[in-house]
């Protein structure tokens, strides 16, 4: 919300949420174990991996839809899960989330969708809100889209829109679940540039799942690799980074579109 | 710094005209009310241009940038010093697409009788759209008994058990509350002509011909019908009939056909069990109410009712059952694609059911009173 304030309060290296042994399980059937990773305060942060492995699991973990079957996610070191309820759903009001498709609700036009937040938690006139809506709509290229439905516009704009309702709140952090699924290259492109700079001038944390290498590589200033058959993950880091010196032949398949050879070991 | 609230401070020298815009500007706490900002601007001498400092500006948001985008709009220039680049980045991105839907303009709304004929119109072309779904169903039938018809036996199977044996405890439930509110109605008026035992009568000759029959029906399109009309909403939704399509496969035979097969099978049975426990409601509350045993009840119904009762019943409940079948499909199929939708064609599925239940039920008794059965 007020983004000076805490990033006076906080330098930039500053740790902003620590995932603590993690166990993530549907019922009785186990999707990852052993999670631990921190994301630094105003990182691009991409959970990668395989298709099935969990990525989007692991998300909805992390911004309070899911509760964990063992650890914990903190912010600023306040855990999430160990808190009542009324008080997590204060902090997941921090949060904003764009949703897989988009999750623009279909009976409500696009402006009373972004309105919606805002009216839910703030006390501002009508007036008001109808000023800040227009903006986020003209932030995401959408102005004049005010009265369209859902069902009116394409996938593309689609997403624009889900990212206009997600910053609604002006939040410190921003989950995203494959925002650029479905897009051809050159929106997914746009789309990627208006994270960067929204990030960049909002000050905000943004935890991404994607398994677009172009833009694991543009935007992401940090990553988590998840691994469908082991259960776990295998490497945290800068995805360029890794993808220079990571040695797990998962990883770097996953991170050459499965052009790679294993080096043959030396005796 | 930064507790106090959003201020703007005029400072003007022969150079130019400097806007020091300072403090915090939380959107929580209200927007800047630009109206009053604007009389205040207009009230100086005519400005040009205008040097925005940003120099004791707080913690800042969205406020903020909405504020400079107003007052770009009504100064001709409008500088920037010691701005944050976040807040200029910003501005940047909400300016870059220019505003290109708001010069559509609004067709005028059409007059009574413009809009009298192309309701006459819309209605006239969706009976056409009702007919040709007949007859595309009238189709995959013909398909069905040729044994061409591409559809999924354990399909109609499952729907078989779903409208069949899935709905007998409603339709029991019913149909014995429907017998025994009869039988209580009845019994209490017979009883002040002393007789009491037609209350057998009664009970049986209206299960028999209306109460079933109609009842059943009812049920089945809340029931059936509505789950046929979701069904097949969702799938229009998901382009799962799209994708039927173009595999080639009829959707009618493939979706529509088992559906209204397993209703119209299982609603004419569903309507006898009906029956049968509707009277037996009759008699139970007969022989408690007034002193009718269960032998006399049984007798004077056997004696009053005639079969044919039963046969219009029955034949009732085949045509209710081909009614609940196809408004539940037809309304699934022309369902739109969002979830709005889907509950629209859910709700007229029910609405068009009974609406068409209680119409047909009317027609075949006209029908009936006039050829004296």
């Amino acid at each position: 919300m007020i983004q000076s304030t805490s990033a006076l309060i906080s330098s930039e290296d500053q740790t902003h949420i620590q995932v603590d042994n993690l166990t993530l399980r549907y019922g009785d059937r186990l999707i990852q174990e052993n999670l631990n990773f921190e994301i630094k305060r105003k990182d691009i942060f991409v959970i990668m991996g395989g298709s099935g492995c969990g990525k989007s699991t692991l998300l909805k973990h992390m911004f309070g839809l899911l509760e964990p079957a063992e650890g914990d996610v903190r912010f600023n070191g306040v855990s999430l899960w160990q808190q009542e309820l009324e008080t997590r759903q204060k902090m997941m009001q921090r949060f904003g989330i764009s949703y897989q498709a988009g999750a623009i609700i279909s009976s409500l036009t696009l402006a009373e969708n972004i309105a919606m937040p805002l009216e839910l938690y703030t006390k501002l006139s009508k007036a008001e809100i109808s000023e800040l809506v227009s903006l986020k709509l003209m932030m995401v290229g959408l102005a004049g889209f005010e009265d369209y439905y859902s069902s009116e516009i394409s996938g593309g704009m689609l997403k624009r829109a889900a990212l206009a309702r997600a910053i609604a709140l002006e939040p410190e952090v921003l989950f995203f679940d494959e925002p650029s699924a479905g897009l051809d290259p050159l929106s997914a492109r746009n789309l990627d540039e208006l994270i960067l700079t929204l990030s960049d001038s909002l000050n905000t944390t943004i935890v991404i799942v994607t398994h677009e290498l172009a833009s694991i590589f543009a935007i992401g200033s940090n990553s988590v690799f998840l691994d469908a058959q082991s259960k776990t993950m295998l490497t945290t880091g800068d995805p360029n980074y890794l993808l220079k010196t990571s040695k797990d032949a998962r990883v770097q398949r996953f991170l050459r579109r499965g052009d790679y050879q294993q080096p043959k070991e030396t005796i | 710094m930064g507790t106090e609230t959003k201020q703007l401070q005029w400072q003007e020298n022969s150079e130019q005209t400097v806007l020091n815009v300072a403090g915090t500007w939380n959107f929580e706490q209200g927007l800047l009310d630009f109206a009053q900002f604007k009389q205040e601007l207009e009230s100086k001498p005519k400005l040009t241009h205008i040097v925005c400092n940003a120099k004791s500006l707080g913690p800042w948001d969205s406020s903020l940038v909405s504020f400079l985008i107003q007052l770009e709009s009504c100064v001709d220039e409008v500088s920037y010093q010691n701005f944050p680049s976040g807040v200029l980045q910003l501005k940047q991105l909400a300016q870059a697409v220019p505003n290109s839907q708001t010069n559509e303009t609004l067709a005028p709304r059409p007059s009574l009788t413009e809009r009298l004929g192309l309701s006459v119109i819309e209605s006239l072309k969706q009976c056409m759209h009702f007919l040709s779904f007949w007859g595309e169903c009238v189709l995959s039938f013909v398909r069905f008994f040729q044994g061409k018809a591409n559809y999924r036996r354990k399909d109609f199977l499952y729907f078989l058990y779903d409208a069949g044996p899935a709905s007998l405890p409603i339709v029991t439930l019913i149909s014995l509350l429907i017998g025994m509110i009869m039988a209580f109605v009845g019994a209490v008026q017979l009883e002040r002509f002393n007789a009491g035992i037609f209350v057998a009568s009664m009970v049986g000759f209206a299960m028999a011909r209306e109460m079933a029959a109609m009842m059943t029906a009812i049920i089945m399109a809340g029931r059936t019908g509505a789950g046929y009309a979701a069904q097949l909403g969702s799938m229009q939704v998901n382009e799962e009939i799209d994708a039927l399509k173009t595999m080639g496969i009829s959707a009618f035979d493939y979706l529509v056909l088992p559906r209204m097969l397993a209703l119209m099978i299982t609603l004419p049975l569903l309507t006898i069990y009906a029956n049968l426990i509707g009277i037996f409601g009759g008699a139970l509350v007969s022989t408690w109410v007034i002193d009718v045993s269960w032998q006399q009840f049984w007798d004077t119904m056997l004696d009053t009712v005639g079969l044919e009762n039963f046969i219009i019943g029955f034949a009732k409940s085949c045509v209710f059952g081909v009614v609940v079948a196809l408004t539940g499909c037809y309304c699934g199929m022309i369902s739109g694609r969002s979830a709005t939708a889907v509950g629209k064609a859910t709700t007229s599925a029910v609405v068009l059911g009974i609406v068409l239940i209680i119409s047909m039920d009317s027609i075949i008794n006209f029908v009936s009173t006039m050829l004296g059965i």
